[in-house]
């Protein structure tokens, strides 16, 4: 069963979280019954999938591995060929679910949620690298992490320490209200966002201008509808799921971040990717590109800033379309936004120098339209309507 | 690593004296400081102290005035 698809899945959530919520408002921990929650769950996600199963299985035991050894390591030792062999083996299940296919070898190992659960994984052997996370890492409370279902199938990211902390919180009677308040308020904003906003853009504009002979008449004005209703259909399916996750995991006790801000009243490209799939630009940011910078400052390979800056920019959205899949459009996606920061970024320093563009009310509207414009022909980019 | 050092290599970074007297001034809100600023401080601060922060420690709730930079350096010194 795909997640938070049919109001069936709903249903089984709610019936499950009833104990969550009970132990919650008398203020006990339901730490352990979330766990057997979560691995219900799952087995409900996957009970249609026996390759999927095995693949995260496998995914699992070899991540459990990798973490579980690299901790041990780096009590010992801290080399950098060791830490980038981990890196890439914690990859490699990503890597190789993206490939296979291109091999011919469809449908032989990849699961849902493999791409977000990596993440997730990765970003551990980093800190353990970091020195941020020495203490033991009971299996448990691992795999609860990994795992968890309401984010599996596609996010928010949510961060280790994060999570441990408030794992380990039993949250008092009145603050677990608030969480449920809070909960079941944004599970209802993802109702509204995903089965009645994004479904009636789709319904009504999206399937309406495929069906039609509209393209063949107004080719111009059919591709600019379908540029901002695809936009908009996506901002509000995706904003509407992680609602679901963020409101599902509220009532059991987690506060997952957030990852939708009001992306589309961003005053600059730099403000945008502060606002839209927070959790995944907030990664790229920490573990890529600034990093890299650090790295490249510390070892004064590039002495100059705004170069390293621009190199890490590329890095940073090259990976980010990579990630969303190999096919063409996903890269010039990446290149694409690595060119608008790039060019946001000269067109800053070069302002703060001439002082053209001012700071006020009319600029900061005319700043928040011209960013809206191009962000939605990077959505465009990213549907690959504009190719095919 | 007396108070006022970390004070001068922050003005340093920021290229901005005011950090020296607003000790309490958010200087991410400010726009004084950016992703990059923050490497350049975390080199510097490695090289001159000897103290390496790693880059996911230092997070923005925790480090966004000149005293509270101060007194995380403090403790780690």
């Amino acid at each position: 069963m795909i997640p938070f698809e049919s109001f069936y899945f709903f249903f089984i959530v709610g019936i499950l979280l009833i104990p969550s919520i009970i132990m919650g408002l008398q203020g006990k921990a339901s730490r352990k019954y979330n766990m057997v929650v979560t691995i219900i769950m799952l087995a409900i996600i996957f009970a249609n999938s026996l390759l999927g199963t095995i693949s995260l299985l496998i995914f699992t035991i070899w991540q459990v591995v990798l973490v579980k050894g690299y901790i041990a390591y780096r009590k010992k030792a801290n080399s950098t060929a060791i830490f980038c062999i981990g890196i890439i083996a914690s990859i490699m299940p990503l890597i190789l679910v993206k490939i296979l296919p291109i091999l011919g070898l469809n449908h032989l190992f990849g699961f849902l949620g493999v791409s977000y659960l990596t993440f997730k994984a990765v970003q551990m052997i980093m800190e353990i690298r970091d020195g941020l996370i020495k203490s033991e890492i009971p299996l448990a409370d691992f795999l609860y992490f990994l795992l968890f279902f309401p984010s599996l199938s596609s996010g928010p990211i949510d961060r280790w320490r994060r999570f441990q902390k408030d794992v380990h919180t039993v949250p008092t009677k009145e603050a677990y209200r608030e969480y449920l308040y809070l909960g079941i308020n944004k599970i209802f904003r993802g109702f509204l966002y995903k089965f009645i906003i994004a479904f009636l853009i789709h319904f009504y504009i999206i399937v309406q201008l495929l069906e039609t002979h509209y393209f063949e008449l107004h080719p111009v004005q059919y591709h600019l509808l379908n540029m901002y209703s695809y936009s908009l259909y996506l901002f509000f399916d995706f904003a509407g799921y992680s609602a679901f996750a963020i409101g599902i995991s509220y009532i059991m006790g987690i506060k997952t971040p957030e990852n939708f801000h009001l992306p589309f009243i961003s005053r600059n490209i730099k403000d945008f990717w502060n606002r839209w799939h927070m959790t995944l630009s907030f990664w790229f940011r920490d573990y890529v590109y600034m990093r890299f910078a650090f790295w490249m400052t510390k070892k004064k390979w590039i002495k100059n800033r705004v170069t390293i800056s621009n190199l890490g920019y590329l890095m940073l959205f090259l990976l980010m379309g990579v990630w969303h899949g190999l096919a063409p459009h996903y890269i010039v996606y990446g290149l694409y936004h690595a060119c608008l920061i790039i060019g946001f970024d000269f067109f800053d320093r070069w302002n703060k120098k001439h002082k053209v563009w001012p700071k006020n009310k009319f600029t900061h509207v005319v700043a928040v339209i011209i960013t809206f414009h191009f962000v939605c022909f990077g959505f465009y980019i990213f549907s690959g309507n504009l190719f095919y | 690593m007396e108070k006022q050092d970390v004070y001068d290599l922050l003005a340093e970074v920021c290229q901005d004296d005011v950090v020296k007297e607003e000790l309490d001034m958010d200087i991410f809100e400010a726009g004084l400081l950016d992703s990059f600023g923050t490497i350049t401080l975390l080199v510097e601060i490695e090289e001159r102290f000897g103290i390496s922060v790693p880059i996911t420690e230092f997070n923005r709730e925790e480090w966004n005035t000149p005293n509270k930079i101060a007194k995380e350096l403090a403790d780690r010194a």
